[in-house]
């Protein structure tokens, strides 16, 4: 089902939570929303799937205008960040609801079936008749799942769907939802904070500020192609650096990258930890190395320049480094924005 | 802090030998001789002239009219309160209205007020020199000393019992599992009924209980509005008063032991439904026990 946002306004009291967004959706894609706190990713995810109502704007599900059709008729399947499974019910019961309060009647036999068949999906095989407090986040998250695809839903929304487990739980998780998106091909959106889960999963992200859309594109045109200091700081670890601006060339301290396209005058250059290097010979930015951080990967070395700017950048493990040391820090990549 | 030689580890903040026995002595002490010493005097005076008299105080006509009237009083306030505890609670923790708070303050007034300036308001409103009195009069209604008097004055005084109990639960649950049936297809009712209420259902089963018990025992407002009328409107605890008053002490001890009955009755129920309602949220592994010694032990 595509779905298609046309701008859609929320407020709450005073506060103007979305701001005009309109996205569209195309059938089967799988999309993240991706946000601060507060940048109304939420909200939308709920106007989509009926929760909140919008103030302004239209939804529509394919052809069809869903702005006013209630959440009960509106055929999403919606997880919710704490997963909301009813504690009173199993396992089974919980995914089973859905099928029987439903306005199409099912038979008994045909519920418990697929009751297994989703058990299986989310490889919960078994644990049907454990109740939501006697297993672990993991696998509540997979009731979740399972209970709200037994409706058939046009669209699966979720809301955080990670948040709430730890990071090993969390990756593996990722993996699997991709999975099962893949078997099933139902468009799907999600809402997180989490960059890196947002690009490992998604086909599309579309990264939110304020309430508003600041940019969308596949997880490679976003990471290779930030079109605002926001995006490049919010995707990822980045050093900033002051620089100037001429005729095409960006100079910060002793180096120098190029930057078309820009006017002449003040910028800012942005580099990932992994785009700058460290040499003891010029041409650079000289600084001094403050503390050298091992990790299973690699070392980050944190550095301040002769102006006083912190740097961090990754080298391989082997690089004998200590605090104290003096040298040049090199970009390889970097991007420029102008102030 | 003074640690006896013998003991390996001082003691924790606030439990010296001398700090806890004190305390706890004070603590039985109170409890004996101020709750526990009446009750039992009940029990003795109830029966001290022996069986005979005492059954033959419950068997009396007028006591047994105030019996029933007080079980006619708690099965139609009961009810009535427990629905607007619910309808109270939801409205407060699902909705965002303007005056909430205000209705939150409301439905605290019959816990502040006393009962007897609710027994007079309710004189000012529906008595002969009231507001709707004439009115009433007029239309031959009779709510002051009468069966409807003594149902409302109860049904003021018992309000909130439901609603408090409620609405901390139902603030905690949020909406997440309305939302969730809801987005999964069920109707209003539905939810309610599957999702809801199997969710406070302990809760508000314990504000039941309550409810019932402040009902049955409730004196002040009731005494004003009932007019003590004997074998009319006289509900348990006024003719308790009433048999007291006339030097039947044994009679009016013989009637407090029911009521005595029903608050033991409703201590026990009190305590299971907290043991339910406990063993719902948490793993029967996880739940913590009463009677479990605590991990350190010193004599």
């Amino acid at each position: 089902m595509k779905i298609r946002l046309d701008q859609i306004v929320k407020t709450f009291d005073t506060f103007r939570a979305v701001r005009g967004v309109s996205l569209e959706i195309e059938s089967g894609e799988l999309v993240a929303l991706l946000g601060p706190s507060g940048s109304g990713k939420t909200t939308i995810l709920r106007m989509v799937a009926g929760l909140e109502y919008a103030d302004g704007g239209h939804i529509h599900f394919g052809d069809q205008d869903a702005t006013d059709i209630p959440v009960r008729d509106r055929g999403v399947g919606f997880v919710f960040q704490h997963y909301a499974l009813f504690p009173h019910m199993t396992v089974a019961e919980n995914i089973a609801f859905g099928m029987k309060v439903s306005r199409v009647k099912r038979e008994k036999a045909a519920i418990a079936a697929r009751v297994i068949k989703l058990l299986r999906l989310v490889r919960l095989e078994g644990l049907g008749d454990r109740f939501p407090a006697q297993i672990s986040g993991g696998q509540r998250q997979r009731v979740a799942l399972a209970r709200a695809l037994s409706v058939d839903p046009k669209v699966l929304l979720l809301d955080e769907p990670f948040g709430a487990l730890d990071a090993n739980v969390r990756h593996d998780l990722r993996r699997w939802l991709r999975e099962i998106h893949q078997e099933l091909g139902i468009t799907t959106i999600f809402v997180t904070h989490d960059q890196e889960e947002a690009l490992d999963l998604a086909d599309r992200v579309v990264i939110l500020r304020e309430g508003a859309i600041v940019q969308q594109g596949t997880p490679e045109e976003v990471c290779r192609n930030p079109r605002s200091a926001f995006v490049m700081r919010f995707l990822g670890d980045a050093n900033v650096l002051p620089a100037e601006i001429r005729s095409g060339v960006a100079y910060a301290g002793g180096a120098s990258i190029e930057a078309l396209d820009i006017a002449d005058g003040k910028a800012e250059l942005y580099a990932r930890p992994a785009d700058l290097d460290w040499s003891l010979q010029g041409p650079g930015i000289d600084a001094r190395i403050d503390r050298v951080l091992d990790r299973p990967d690699g070392r980050r070395v944190l550095a301040s320049t002769g102006t006083g700017t912190q740097l961090e950048f990754d080298v391989e493990p082997e690089r004998v480094m200590k605090s104290g040391d003096r040298g040049f820090v090199t970009i390889r990549r970097a991007k420029v924005f102008p102030v | 802090m003074s640690a006896a030689p013998t003991r390996r580890r001082p003691p924790r903040v606030g439990d010296q030998p001398i700090f806890r026995r004190t305390l706890i002595g004070l603590v039985l002490f109170i409890g004996v001789f101020l709750v526990l010493a009446p009750l039992v005097v009940i029990g003795v005076e109830a029966f001290a002239k022996g069986w005979q008299v005492y059954s033959a105080t419950i068997s009396h006509p007028d006591t047994l009219h105030a019996i029933m009237l007080t079980v006619l009083t708690a099965l139609v306030a009961v009810p009535v309160n427990t629905a607007f505890g619910v309808a109270a609670a939801w409205s407060i923790t699902k909705f965002d209205f303007w005056g909430k708070r205000f209705l939150l303050i409301v439905i605290e007034i019959p816990f502040s007020v006393s009962p007897i300036v609710a027994g007079v308001a309710y004189l000012f409103v529906y008595g002969l020199q009231g507001i709707f009195g004439p009115a009433l009069d007029a239309w031959n209604i009779k709510i002051l000393f009468a069966v409807p008097g003594i149902i409302l004055a109860s049904l003021f005084v018992t309000a909130p019992f439901v609603a408090r109990e409620l609405i901390p639960l139902m603030q905690a649950q949020g909406r997440d599992l309305e939302e969730a049936a809801t987005s999964l297809g069920a109707s209003g009712w539905r939810t309610f009924f599957s999702v809801t209420l199997p969710n406070i259902k302990w809760a508000l089963l314990y504000g039941v209980v309550l409810c019932n018990a402040r009902v049955m025992g409730e004196f002040g407002a009731v005494s004003v509005v009932s007019g003590n009328i004997r074998g009319q409107t006289n509900t348990l605890p006024l003719h308790i008063e009433l048999l007291y008053h006339d030097y039947q002490a044994t009679g009016a001890f013989a009637a407090a032991s029911i009521l005595a009955v029903i608050a033991v009755f409703t201590i026990i129920a009190k305590v299971a439904l907290e043991r339910r309602g406990a063993g719902r949220r948490a793993s029967p592994a996880a739940r913590p026990s009463l009677l479990s010694k605590p991990a350190e032990n010193n004599a």
